[in-house]
């Protein structure tokens, strides 16, 4: 039972950390029509941004995250600028080619500055140690993870289905072409979305930090991870998201703590299994 | 991506001729280039015989992504299973013929494009590229746990090819090896120029181009891919086996995802749709990643990214695309 | 004589609406049928059903006394159903050569094939010369498609189409989209088709209807409301109610 509900914090933990910085690539991939292999190279640099605040600098958590979250989009910006808008519209091939080329890039540069060993997002006192929760204990670092994937899955619910902005971006998802006829400024929109996604993803590095560890392979190690919570969950589902990260956040970590020497064997296999048999996502929204 | 190489039109509409002149033209280019390498790099010979063996790689790759529109991002499983069974039958089994050592590489390399392509084309777009990379990484784990037959992350080793046909044995030089991998990339990119000129060949640039149009005229899509990919993971066996064979063990890396990547940035740099391009790229991609990965290996893998990003933004259709897409239209021009 | 296409009570609807409502037909070899009908009757899912790109709900459809309601589409091809495209779908890399031989190829089970060049075949070469030299297309038949005016691709539709020797063909459109200066030799290449052939068109240009059909069948709101002689077809107080709505009705009555 003890086993049983530890596998399940941790599962819980580790879907909503997925789902804080793969959300993001959802919502462009269903917005921009873009396949983006770097989105987890900008969740490695905000791990690296709030690593090097915190622990080089000596900054306080939260503000790290700040830094990690606004220094994150600032770099990302030039890179939007001057390479993703060469690539909206083009083919899927183009698209895998940029974008694995600005990972690779991401890669190489972190390794030159940060070297190849783990970096580590010191926690402040107050996430350390453990929450008593009457039946059990549960580490609080666990339950920020947690707070923070249910605190941005409903204040993305409620942007995109309560906010004026929400119905444009909903509008551009469906059809761009329509929406920017009706006088919508789909650029707008683009540009915002992509610097939430971007940001999002740095929040969710530095937030994961303890359970996706900080280190230049990082963009490549858990590409297909992200890539996967979209594919399953379909492109622009919130909600299809939010399932994907828990059943494979589920899958990972049971497979972690039974299998440990084959976790990461069945954590593919079940990718596998599962796009063979919802090769349109669970939503079933997801454009083929 | 969907362009068909002004090459292959060119042999096509000009004559009925079999085997054009371009492919002619080809061949000795190939051979001219082979014997330059021998005699420029003598003692480099082993670097010689492992582009020969990542051509085969990307040229296998060529056929289900340039021809067949398939974008794929786990190609070296089709590799790494070709170098496996060509090890393992020789550490464990001790058959050590290379003829022999290449038919188990050929066949372990088409059951791997078999298993590949049946996961594969089972979805499109994004969900695709998602399968191809988590096979990539299945495979690579497998290999990786199975370290009883496959030797783990230390590699497979104790493979000893035999001489060929009991005469030439492969030497420390790799001269034998050299030959050996120059005799075969020559005969599989004969065998590959029929192909893709073929019905079949025809067949699968309609597909590329329109899978729905080809079913209304009574072909299955996908019949024809996995066929496709059967024939794509035999020659990429090829390249695994030729592989084990001529450095004599066998690593994970032959499975990683990275030689996926760098198979595809090679094809991608020479130019999809064309065998020329194929060879070209890896050709350009192996020796820039000599020079530059012994003067600086910290940036390898920024500079991938940065040719990369290069070749998308400034030859969409590789080089040897591009150059053939001008001699086209100078030759227009006159 | 033995109908060589029937289609019997065809039944399929998109949430509750009956787009396809008790369709019957039968056709037989040789016959030129038009099927004609307001936008929206349900024309383009009655294709789709015929040809095995949808499942009906219920009903059936025979090929040459065969049942092939459960035969994907490609099994269908293969039995003699052919159809061409309303919008033009072909391979705008590849030649007009190139679409006949890999139809001519396909048909004789040829196009797995890994050797040879269909430009080596004299046989394929043969048949490609002649259907293309009966549609004008043979000085452009090693041309891209893609650099070919659009009626001539209307007419390399109907090569590839003829080239898979269909027992039962559906037109969808043949001269849809095409300049005035260029329709009649779409329309010779539809006097043309072979004398055996069932042929089924789906047509708005009632003047090409009334030169080429020999029967005309309405389709309105899913159901077949005419099926009878083109001489027929204008008179009836039912294809008027479903063309020209209530004006029918008030013209009737002045």
């Amino acid at each position: 039972m003890q086993t049983v509900l530890s596998i399940a914090i941790d599962a819980l933990a580790y879907g909503m950390v997925l789902f804080v910085i793969s959300i993001g690539l959802s919502v462009t991939m269903g917005l921009m029509r873009v396949v983006n292999l770097a989105h987890g190279a900008f969740a490695m640099i905000g791990g690296y941004i709030a690593s090097y605040a915190a622990r080089d600098l000596g900054l306080a958590y939260g503000f790290a995250i700040v830094l990690a979250v606004f220094g994150t989009i600032l770099i990302a910006i030039p890179i939007e600028r001057l390479l993703y808008r060469r690539i909206y519209g083009a083919p899927e091939l183009t698209q895998v080619l940029m974008t694995i080329g600005i990972t690779f890039c991401i890669i190489g540069i972190a390794n030159y500055v940060f070297g190849p060993t783990l970096k580590t997002v010191p926690l402040p006192a107050q996430l350390q140690g453990s929450v008593d929760l009457g039946f059990r204990a549960i580490a609080t670092h666990r339950l920020f993870a947690i707070l923070c994937g249910l605190a941005v899955a409903v204040a993305l619910w409620y942007t995109i289905e309560r906010t004026a902005f929400g119905v444009k971006l909903r509008a551009s998802v469906d059809n761009a072409a329509m929406a920017a006829a009706l006088g919508v400024r789909t650029e707008i929109v683009y540009a915002v979305s992509f610097a939430v996604a971007v940001g999002l993803a740095a929040f969710g590095g530095v937030v994961g930090a303890e359970l996706l560890p900080v280190e230049p392979y990082y963009a490549l190690r858990y590409m297909v991870t992200f890539l996967v919570v979209v594919s399953v969950g379909g492109a622009g589902s919130i909600p299809g998201a939010l399932l994907a990260c828990l059943l494979l956040g589920g899958i990972d970590t049971t497979g972690r703590y039974l299998m440990p020497e084959f976790g990461e064997f069945f954590f593919y296999l079940a990718v596998i299994a599962i796009i063979c048999v919802f090769p349109r996502g669970l939503a079933g929204r997801a454009k083929g | 991506m969907s362009m068909t190489t002004t090459n292959d039109l060119i042999a096509e509409t000009q004559g009925k001729r079999r085997f054009g002149a371009s492919d002619l033209i080809g061949l000795g280019v190939i051979l001219a280039l082979a014997v330059v390498g021998y005699f420029l790099f003598p003692t480099n010979l082993a670097l010689l015989t492992r582009i020969i063996a990542i051509a085969l790689l990307v040229l296998s790759l060529d056929l289900v992504t340039g021809y067949c529109g398939v974008a794929t991002l786990g190609h070296a499983a089709l590799f790494g299973a070709g170098a496996y069974a060509a090890g393992i039958v020789s550490a464990h089994y001790g058959i050590n013929d290379p003829f022999a050592m290449l038919a188990f590489g050929i066949a372990a390399g088409a059951v791997a494009g078999l298993i590949c392509g049946a996961v594969i084309l089972r979805a499109h777009g994004l969900p695709q590229l998602v399968l191809s990379i988590a096979l990539i990484h299945l495979f690579h784990e497998f290999a990786n746990k199975a370290s009883s037959w496959t030797g783990g992350s230390d590699g497979l080793s104790g493979i000893a090819p035999s001489a060929l046909f009991g005469l030439y044995e492969f030497d420390l030089w790799g001269r034998t090896a050299y030959v050996f991998g120059v005799v075969l990339l020559v005969l599989v990119f004969f065998v590959l120029r029929l192909i893709v000129r073929s019905p079949f060949g025809m067949l699968c640039r309609a597909i590329k181009e329109d899978p729905i149009r080809i079913r209304s005229m009574g072909a299955s899509p996908k019949a024809a891919l996995m066929k496709m990919y059967v024939i794509s993971g035999a020659v990429a066996g090829v390249g695994g086996a030729l592989n084990a064979i001529s450095t004599q063990v066998v690593g994970l890396d032959s499975l990683s995802f990275t030689m996926s990547a760098e198979s595809l940035v090679m094809l991608v740099l020479g130019g999809t749709g064309s065998l020329f391009g194929a060879l070209t790229g890896t050709i350009v991609f192996m020796f820039f990643e000599d020079v530059v990965s012994a003067a600086n290996p910290f940036h390898w893998l920024t500079m991938v990214g940065a040719l990369l990003i290069a070749v998308v933004l400034f030859a969409p259709k590789g080089l040897y695309g591009t150059a053939a897409a001008f001699v086209a239209r100078r030759r227009e021009a006159k | 004589m033995q109908p060589i296409f029937e289609v019997r009570n065809l039944k399929r609807a998109f949430g509750g609406l009956a787009v396809t409502n008790d369709v019957s037909l039968s056709m037989a070899p040789g016959d030129r049928v038009a099927l004609i009908g307001p936008n929206g009757a349900g024309k383009t899912t009655f294709v789709n059903l015929v040809t095995g790109n949808l499942a009906p709900d219920s009903g059936e459809v025979r090929l040459n006394g065969e049942t092939v309601t459960s035969i994907d589409a490609i099994g269908r091809v293969r039995r003699g159903l052919v159809r061409s495209f309303q919008v033009t779908r072909l391979f705008l890399d590849m030649t007009p050569a190139e679409h006949v031989a890999l139809a001519v190829l396909q048909r004789d089970g040829r196009s797995g094939r890994l050797f040879g060049n269909f430009l080596a075949m004299p046989d394929v070469m043969d048949e490609v010369g002649q259907l293309l030299g009966k549609l004008g297309l043979r000085d452009l038949m090693h041309r891209k498609v893609s650099e070919i005016a659009y009626g001539q691709q209307r007419l390399l539709e109907i090569a590839v189409a003829l080239a898979l020797k269909p027992k039962v063909l559906l037109l969808d459109e043949p001269a849809a989209g095409v300049p005035q200066s260029d329709t009649g030799r779409i329309e010779q290449a539809l006097a043309d088709l072979p004398a055996d052939l069932a042929v089924l068109m789906i047509e708005h240009d009632m003047d090409l209807v009334f030169r080429f059909a020999k029967r005309v069948i309405v389709l309105a709101a899913g159901a077949i409301i005419f099926d009878g002689s083109p001489s027929d077809v204008t008179q009836d107080p039912r294809v008027r109610e479903a063309y020209l709505g209530s004006y029918a009705n008030a013209s009737h009555a002045a």
